[in-house]
């Protein structure tokens, strides 16, 4: 096994076992998203108008629920040191990890929307589009958030920090991936057009969210 | 195989930890770095794996590979065990044997080796501080490198286990390896040189100590 895969495969062992956040993510998606009908009644009308930008919302908070403790569990128990020690660039050991939160945490979001859009009254074509811009947008919020989480590393609340430095930066991404999941439904902006920013956005923060994570992280060992 | 270090410097949070330190350690020898506490053991060690920027001096391995840095030649026995708690005894040792660049090993010869074959299948949860030390142990064993820093190595072992670790290091030593170990207490290493970082520290001023 190259180290590479050695840390995907660690990485999501420990998220499906005891302990492991795979599982938290999809219930608070789910929980978040419940409150909603609650909380506006039965209208069905306007829950199906809101629904992707509800649903969006729900997975960005989602995703970034568990990735406080991506590198601060390995720093606190010495891991982080050892694997300064390997020969695998920090870069893409970084990235490794992203890919196995991903995974864990991410996929499922994406697996779990279209029955959790039932609750906003989504139909099935735009229940495709929302799955479609889930797909391709919720990596770039895993990978945005390993910034923030390699800055919070050493910080006991880290998680705070990082919903408050991680939140703004994914603007952009929550801008577009409603705006191509409304786009499907309702229009009048054509889908591909701001489903390709989407995609740009994820496809520029796969590059830079590993190295300045790992900048990051080499900084805070000293 | 040789690790030399010319007028080392170690400045931590803008305070002067040690300075002027100077050492080399041949293939099969083996260096005790002791001194009181805050004297920078643990510093110049992980200043040698390179998670301690040198702030001034010079660090080599000569004879061994160019193309790594010495960190990446090194084994770090840190004060962390670094095992994660839901991974098997076995888990956690193939993770760091596969991620340090050992080949498919058979992991029982290590893990019999520090006396934990029984417990190949507990989660590490579930081990005592001792026994997650030799698990740490057995990490040296199952990746070859040449180089050894230990920290504290005999903490949390008991009498059998310090003898056990102790047959180790003489086996590193004994295949050409080079042992580096911080520590307060006695290793059973015969002829190992020590170095004493009390002695060669740079004074220091008072307003500086008190700060």
């Amino acid at each position: 096994m190259t180290p590479l895969a050695a840390i995907l495969v660690r990485d999501m062992r420990i998220a499906v076992r005891v302990g492991g956040g795979a599982l938290i993510g999809v219930l608070f998606f789910l929980v978040v998203v419940t409150l909603v009908p609650f909380a506006l009644g039965p209208d069905l009308a306007l829950l199906k108008r809101i629904g992707p930008a509800i649903l969006w919302l729900a997975a960005l908070l989602a995703s970034l629920l568990a990735l406080d403790r991506l590198f601060a569990a390995d720093h606190d128990d010495g891991s982080l040191d050892l694997v300064l020690t390997g020969r695998a660039p920090m870069e893409l050991v970084v990235a490794a990890k992203g890919l196995a939160h991903w995974l864990t945490t991410g996929l499922p979001l994406v697996i779990a929307a279209p029955l959790i859009g039932l609750f906003l009254n989504l139909d099935a074509p735009a229940a495709a589009a929302l799955v479609l811009t889930l797909l391709v947008g919720t990596p770039a919020l895993t990978f945005i958030g390993l910034i923030g989480a390699a800055i919070a590393v050493t910080l006991r609340r880290g998680g705070l920090l990082l919903a408050v430095l991680v939140l703004p930066l994914t603007v952009p991404v929550l801008i577009f991936g409603v705006a191509a999941a409304n786009a499907a439904v309702t229009g009048p902006v054509p889908f591909g057009t701001p489903f390709t920013i989407l995609c740009a956005l994820t496809l520029a923060s796969l590059v830079v969210g590993p190295f300045a994570a790992a900048a990051a992280l080499r900084q805070e060992m000293e | 195989m040789r690790l030399s270090a010319t007028d080392l410097a170690c400045r931590r949070g803008g305070r002067e930890v040690f300075a002027n330190i100077s050492f080399s350690v041949a293939a099969g020898e083996s260096l005790t770095i002791r001194g009181r506490n805050g004297a920078g053991k643990s510093s110049l060690l992980r200043m040698i794996v390179g998670l301690v920027r040198i702030a001034g001096g010079q660090l080599s391995l000569q004879g061994g590979d160019p193309e790594l840095s010495v960190g990446e030649q090194a084994h770090y026995l840190g004060h962390l065990d670094a095992l994660k708690p839901s991974l098997s005894v076995e888990e956690n040792l193939r993770f760091w044997s596969a991620f340090l660049g050992a080949a498919a090993v058979d992991l029982s010869e290590p893990l019999r080796t520090v006396g934990l074959e029984a417990l190949a299948d507990l989660p590490a949860a579930y081990l005592s501080a001792g026994q997650r030390r030799r698990l740490s142990i057995a990490r040296l064993l199952a990746v070859k490198r040449p180089l050894w820093l230990l920290d504290e190595p005999t903490s949390t072992l008991d009498a059998a286990a310090q003898a056990r670790l102790g047959e180790i290091m003489r086996a590193h030593l004994a295949d050409g390896g080079i042992i580096l170990a911080a520590t307060h207490g006695p290793l059973q290493l015969e002829g190992a040189r020590e170095l004493d970082l009390d002695g060669v520290s740079a004074p220091r001023h008072p307003a500086e100590v008190s700060a």
